[in-house]
């Protein structure tokens, strides 16, 4: 018996205009690992909340079709009954940890189920095991970062030992190590327990070679539900903002199948023997150095145009956060921002990202070292709602800053009904709303929950501030963003800078912090993007064109390279 | 600053005790504070109170409550005393005749009354913020949600609400400095913020509404009793409530301590009342001597 049925589900929110849910019809069979993907305000969430039973429950609306989760109608059970069979776990961690430590967290679910003492005690201690919470088990949730609260929240849906589990966006705010865990771990938990698991996801790269299924929505319909080699194939030629990476560099050179990872690709490319010698091969052979260190020439497309040199438009000196009776967060961190330049800020979840952008805008001070401005710092924090305090757009900025950020149209609206590539405009219109431009625009993970649509336009507005000369420094997790978007990488660790280079140098030949492309290509010639990538095995491909392996199922067409 | 005060784990005797015993204790050092009288003895109780609150974590939280909310309050409520209190004769200042107050005399007596229903509230307040401090609110909430279910909910919802708040205002307060136009500032400022985090408390309660739910809240289930052998520390700080509640009793009704406030001030300074003064914050101090077990 399948896990999930879901039939003829269609579903309007109270009060909107359009349906968030047309006709789904899908079913999920025990351990099956489903991805479900789509561009922002697809229904994606909307499908994890019927499956869930919040929808129409908790939600209200019109309902029509039927949901039916290891047997239980969703019409005729509640979330709470549903919640015994599928554990939830939501985007944002703040809101769904609801006890005050880590193991009540954990015992909630079970308790609520009325699972005996004993038997709470011992799932408690096992999740935390299995998730690598144990050391955290008598800790304040109000203590928790962003991301061990998303991991306790996965455990307290995992406690249980639910058949189904539904996440929507869990790595949105993980850092790509603790990502590339949290989805590995669903994959173990998949196939040991036999779990059946729906994700939503934006950043397909990720998780899609651990996917059995991808479902993709569109406009509120399933569009395509196939494999993810399926997937991929039907991506190409239907929607392209979903390809991944690997499969954009592959379509822009004619190889077929799309490759589903990492894996895949580097297979492909060596049985044509595109595959040069891996980046460690050619360190120990003496001609490429890794990270910050290379001074090696970069390629074009990561030659940064600005310098911190001359008038730096932000310096920091030695900058030191400590906080009393706890740790320190900045453990004397240098750096200069030149005029106009891009910068992208990286490192794991609390590596001190979001304090150093604080320290720049001036929202804290250093305990030790100093900070020089050479005008005023922007900065956006991690929720653009945040900054809005009136009922319609044009109360919030001047037309001019509304016009910067493509608002004009939009002045009568409420900054609330905006969708979230809007909000986030307006938030930098907000900003950035002053008489002169502000010196340096600092913005803090700008990325999470949006498109790949949606980053490209943001990079884009962001790339036109140079014509200002306003610096431009990001932090963020999202490294396919970081690639596309900066000159200059800033990696932190335990709050202090251990990489401090271009793109292309800090961004090639790692394991986490590196695009889909620079894993296949193994940091080659610095490419970080598909287009770079692909340029680079064109030449290859044209320096020793090879024909497929025989029966690998693969073909070329004529390249699409982009020069 | 936060001015919320937090349960926090830590090496502490009081920390190690289930939060039935942790939370009798405290609500036995504020009923002290009320059977008490003798200025002496309130005062050997503040100063445990505090020292109980420097053994377990919270000097910080209670110095904050004592400089933010106690000693404003403890001023007010002389003053009011002072004011209104038509007791004593030993007066210090005459204001005069005021309408329907009539003749007013400040007299030291009504003074002394208010210093010490100051010090009073000021303990029991003090109580609550080793309680809050150091007594887990989950295992609190647990045992109230196997007797009121209903009540519980609103309870969970409402504990995890307040910091929740308190930080969305926090960010709305950083977002608001952050403004290209540099934000409104005082208290206009202040307000718009407070509108924002009551505007957006609906959304988050919702959110954490709905998180319960699908964790199986209405479900019905009332969560087991937990076997539990006493331990040390349980036993040692239910042994002081007791203890403590008896020889505060004992103060009172034997009469070594006595504190008249009208119509004249009588204070005994005996052996009595200098003894009740030790003995009874002794006890109140004593489980903390035993830190067998009490790491995290």
């Amino acid at each position: 018996m399948s896990v999930l049925e879901v039939e003829r589900l269609s579903y309007r929110y109270p009060g909107a205009g359009a349906a968030a849910l047309t006709d789904v019809t899908l079913a999920v069979e025990p351990g099956e690992f489903c991805l479900v993907a789509g561009l922002s305000a697809s229904g994606k969430s909307t499908l994890l909340r019927a499956v869930s039973g919040l929808v129409p429950h908790f939600h209200g609306g019109d309902f029509a079709g039927r949901v039916t989760v290891a047997g239980l109608d969703t019409r005729e059970h509640g979330p709470a009954a549903i919640g015994a069979m599928a554990g939830t776990v939501f985007q944002d961690p703040e809101t769904q940890v609801v006890m005050g430590t880590v193991r009540a967290e954990l015992a909630l679910g079970l308790e609520n189920l009325g699972r005996p003492p004993a038997a709470v005690a011992r799932a408690v201690e096992e999740v935390a095991l299995a998730l690598g919470l144990a050391s955290l088990l008598d800790r304040s949730t109000h203590e928790l970062s962003g991301g061990e609260l998303q991991r306790v929240a996965l455990a307290a849906a995992l406690a249980p030992r639910p058949r189904l589990v539904l996440l929507d966006e869990p790595t949105s705010q993980l850092d790509p190590v603790a990502g590339d865990e949290l989805i590995w771990l669903l994959r173990r938990l998949n196939q040991e327990w036999d779990t059946a698991v729906l994700l939503v996801e934006h950043r397909l790269e990720r998780c899609l070679a651990a996917a059995d299924r991808v479902i993709v929505l569109e406009g509120g319909r399933v569009v395509s539900d196939a494999d993810p080699a399926g997937f991929l194939g039907w991506a190409a030629g239907a929607a392209s903002p979903l390809q991944t990476p690997a499969a954009r560099m592959f379509a822009q050179l004619g190889i077929e199948p799309p490759p589903v990872g990492v894996r895949q690709a580097r297979g492909t490319l060596r049985r044509r023997d595109l595959l040069e010698p891996s980046l460690g091969e050619r360190m120990q052979a003496g001609g490429e150095h890794a990270g910050g260190s290379s001074r090696s020439r970069p390629p074009l497309w990561r030659r940064s145009k600005a310098s911190a040199k001359d008038s730096p438009a932000l310096r920091m000196h030695s900058v030191w956060h400590e906080l009393r009776d706890g740790p320190s967060i900045l453990r004397g961190v240098s750096f200069s921002l030149g005029v106009g330049e891009r910068v992208v800020l990286m490192g794991r979840n609390g590596a001190g990202k979001s304090t150093l952008l604080r320290h720049a805008a001036g929202l804290l001070a250093p305990t030790r070292g100093r900070i020089e401005r050479g005008g005023r710092v922007a900065l956006l924090l991690q929720n653009p709602g945040d900054y809005f305090l009136h009922e319609r757009v044009e109360e919030e900025a001047s037309a001019p800053a509304l016009e910067r950020a493509r608002l004009s149209e939009m002045g009568a609206r409420n900054p609330r009904d905006l969708s979230g590539g809007e909000r986030q405009r307006l938030a930098l219109a907000v900003v950035t709303d002053s008489e002169l431009p502000p010196t340096v625009l600092a913005l803090d993970e700008p990325t999470r929950g949006m498109d790949r649509g949606a980053k490209s336009s943001l990079a884009a507005w962001l790339s036109e501030r140079r014509v200002d000369g306003t610096a431009v420094i990001v932090a963020t997790h999202d490294v396919e963003f970081a690639a596309e978007f900066a000159e200059r990488v800033l990696l932190l660790a335990d709050g202090r800078v251990i990489a401090d280079s271009s793109a292309g140098e800090v961004l090639c030949g790692g394991w986490y912090f590196t695009t889909e492309t620079a894993r296949i290509l193994d940091g080659a010639g610095q490419a970080l993007l598909p287009e770079q990538g692909a340029v680079i095995l064109g030449e290859r491909m044209s320096r020793a064109p090879t024909a497929p392996g025989p029966g690998s199922g693969e073909s070329v067409k004529r390249p699409r390279v982009l020069r | 600053m936060s001015v919320l005060i937090a349960y926090r784990r830590r090496s502490s005797a009081l920390h190690a005790t289930r939060a039935s015993v942790g939370a009798l204790y405290g609500v036995t050092l504020g009923t002290a504070a009320l059977i008490v009288q003798h200025p002496v003895v309130l005062a050997g109780l503040l100063v445990g109170l505090l020292l109980a609150g420097s053994a377990c974590g919270a000097a910080r939280d209670m110095a904050r409550t004592l400089r933010v909310v106690g000693l404003p309050l403890l001023v007010l409520t002389v003053l009011v005393n002072v004011l209104v209190s038509r007791g004593g004769l030993t007066v210090f200042a005459r204001l005069g005749y005021f309408g329907p107050f009539g003749e007013m005399n400040l007299t030291v007596e009504a003074a002394a009354y208010g210093l010490l229903v100051g010090v009073r509230l000021l303990i029991v307040m003090l109580a609550a913020v080793l309680v809050s401090s150091a007594v887990d609110p989950d295992e609190m909430l647990r045992s109230l949600r196997r007797l009121y279910p209903g009540s519980a909910l609103a309870a969970t919802v409402a504990t995890r609400l307040v910091p929740v708040l308190a930080r969305d205002a926090q960010r709305l307060g950083d977002a608001q400095r952050c403004r290209g136009d540099g934000g409104a500032s005082g208290a206009r400022a202040r307000l718009g913020v407070l509108r924002a985090v009551v505007g957006g408390s609906l959304d988050r309660s919702l959110d954490v509404a709905a998180t319960l739910e699908v964790r199986g809240y209405g479900a019905g289930g009332r969560p087991a009793r937990i076997p539990r052998v006493l331990s040390r520390h349980d036993v040692h700080f239910a042994l002081a409530a007791m203890a403590t509640l008896a020889a505060a009793i004992a103060t009172r009704l034997s009469g070594l301590a006595t504190f008249e406030v009208y119509p004249l001030l009588h204070l005994s300074l005996g052996a009595g009342a200098l003894l009740s003064a030790l003995v009874v914050p002794a006890l109140a101090l004593a489980p903390f001597l035993d830190r067998r077990g009490i790491a995290l």
